[in-house]
């Protein structure tokens, strides 16, 4: 196999004495869509800030393409492609829909220090926010403050955003969380469509949408990465079942 | 466009006439109104210019990147004692001391940003504070500069262009400050539009997510700073110019806060809620407190209790309702 785009080296992160991410190892490489999945508090958001530099680990190292991005703030993971999504959603909610969009393309592009100019009418700067808008089937929203926009389209924006900054590794944090069923379907189709080459590593709850988005699982119990591997073995395994799945790979494999 | 108006807190009203034009004709509007009301009073109207380039100043700071300062009054001041000493030494020439004032307060707004923007909440506005104390302090202990408490005294601007001399009615500085913040104003709608301010309105709306689409976010506000500087720096100029006295008012922590005030009287976050809560303030604060010099502080204080409580977002958000209103009727006639 080629290089990893991602790699975690024995990441651990404690909070005071608690340890939340404990000797933690793993890597995605090109092209990959990972989940992990794991119950509430096994430390799974703690691991997303650890990768996209929120937080500094307490011990170990994240890689991104072979080199160790561990001590580079986080808009120098940006540049190079380590993209996050938020569980709750966190967008800039005094501008529009296209602005917040044509922001993360301007930046990209090393734009935003231009003080006089407009450049959000540039013909490709707008060719691209209006593609991750239309991507997401939000277009018609543009000109919307985001103060104004229900919850789910928020969701569909926050999304929207990760794509126009152009990842090579997305980190989706519980992107369908909270969104009516006929606005998830389109972030499912969104993720679905993304490039082949980029790496994609999903935290998610719903367990349909995990087995029918990756082809890889990573388990986080206790702060422990318990399993990884074929997400059709994760409910056959018992510490798996015990720590996390309980009723529903019972109920599974009842069907 | 629509986002502009948006961003600026009005809901838009679709004209198709440029924003800048529309700043052009409002301020010169503005001026023309100002020297009809008060033509025996021009000292007023130019002093209200230069606290409202002070109020536009913070603005930017305060209102687009959410900074909490109450110790802006440092550049203003700064600027106005560095501008006095440079006429005093002969260098009288008003462009050239607009420039003066322009670069003391970049220079002083940039100090502020790198130490202020270090921090965010209640310690960056008490760090705020204490730079100003620090530097209104120095100004009243380097009198060798300042004047001290005497304030610095007998700054004699030359002509502009070296034709249009200062005269006692201040006519020609009113006609000088009016251009100046015309200017300015314009300018300033063009950098909070501009992908650099958008930026700054997103961190203040969530710093974590800006720096999450790559952005830097501390070298971001300490430029931002800086503008503010420029901008706070030529007010202070214009005060040293127009009154040809520089006091430790000009520099003190009661400026700051009634700049604060104004802002958010006005509407932070909006050039135009500088604008209108730096004029509404003045005109109010020079028409209740010669009606009443000993209670007007009170009036103030219950004009801005009603503001707050009936228009939390300042008066600019009433402008806004109002013109919304407006194009409704017009819509529905046929």
């Amino acid at each position: 196999m080629s290089q990893p785009l991602l790699e975690l080296r024995n990441v651990s992160m404690s909070f005071g004495g608690m340890r939340v991410n404990d000797d933690i190892s793993f890597s995605i490489g090109k092209g990959e869509r990972v989940a992990l999945i794991g119950p509430n508090g096994a430390g799974k958001t703690t691991l997303v800030n650890v990768i996209s530099g929120d937080l500094n680990p307490s011990q170990g190292a994240v890689h991104l393409a072979g080199v160790d991005v561990t001590a580079l703030p986080i808009s120098d993971r940006v540049d190079a492609g380590l993209i996050r999504t938020f569980q709750i959603t966190r967008l800039f909610k005094s501008l529009t829909v296209a602005q917040n969009v044509a922001l993360a393309v301007m930046q990209r592009k090393g734009l935003t220090r231009s003080m006089f100019s407009s450049p959000m009418d540039r013909p490709d700067v707008r060719r691209e926010w209006e593609r991750a808008l239309g991507t997401l089937g939000i277009a018609h929203l543009a000109d919307r403050q985001v103060s104004h926009l229900a919850y789910g389209q928020q969701r569909l924006l926050d999304l929207a955003i990760g794509l126009a900054l152009e990842p090579k590794v997305l980190l989706l944090d519980e992107p369908a969380a909270g969104v009516p069923s006929e606005e998830s379907s389109k972030i499912i189709e969104a993720i679905d469509r993304l490039p082949s080459d980029i790496a994609v590593l999903m935290i998610e709850h719903d367990m349909d949408l995990v087995f029918k988005f990756a082809r890889r699982v990573l388990v986080l119990a206790n702060g422990k990465l318990i399993f990884q591997g074929d997400p059709a073995e994760v409910t056959h395994h018992q510490e798996v079942r015990r720590a996390y799945l309980g009723s529903y790979a019972d109920a599974r494999h009842a069907s | 466009m629509t986002d502009r108006a948006m961003v600026d807190g009005v809901s838009p009203p679709r004209f198709s006439v440029p924003l800048e034009l529309r700043a052009v004709a409002i301020t010169l509007a503005l001026g023309a109104l100002g020297y009809t009301l008060f033509p025996d009073d021009l000292a007023f109207l130019t002093r209200l210019i230069s606290i409202t380039l002070l109020v536009l100043s913070l603005d930017l700071v305060t209102g687009y990147c959410g900074v909490a300062t109450l110790g802006h009054a440092a550049i203003y001041g700064v600027s106005a004692y560095v501008v006095g000493n440079a006429c005093l030494a002969g260098h009288s020439d008003p462009l050239l001391l607009l420039l003066v004032g322009a670069v003391a307060g970049a220079v002083m707004g940039l100090v502020s940003g790198v130490l202020v923007t270090r921090f965010k909440g209640l310690p960056q506005l008490v760090l705020s504070i204490a730079v100003g104390q620090l530097i209104a302090a120095l100004a009243n202990k380097l009198s060798s500069l300042t004047g001290g408490s005497d304030g610095l005294s007998g700054i004699s601007p030359g002509r502009i262009f070296g034709v249009y001399a200062f005269d006692m009615y201040g006519r020609t500085g009113y006609v000088f400050s009016v251009a100046v913040l015309m200017v300015v104003f314009v300018v300033l709608l063009r950098i909070v539009h501009s992908p650099f301010g958008l930026l700054c309105q997103a961190i203040k709306d969530d710093s974590l997510r800006a720096r999450m689409i790559g952005a830097r976010v501390y070298p971001r506000l300490v430029l931002m700073y800086g503008v503010s500087g420029v901008v706070g720096g030529i007010g202070g100029a214009l005060n040293a110019i127009n009154t040809g006295v520089v006091g430790l008012d000009s520099i003190g922590f009661e400026r700051s806060a009634e700049a604060l005030v104004m802002l958010v009287l006005g509407g932070a976050g909006s050039l135009w809620g500088a604008l209108i809560g730096s004029i509404v303030f003045q005109v109010f604060e020079h028409y209740v407190s010669a009606a009443n010099p000993f209670h007007w502080m009170t009036m103030v204080g219950a004009l801005l209790i009603a503001v707050v409580l009936f228009a939390p977002k300042g008066l600019v958000s009433l402008g806004g309702l109002l013109a919304g209103r407006t194009a409704s009727v017009l819509r529905r006639r046929p």
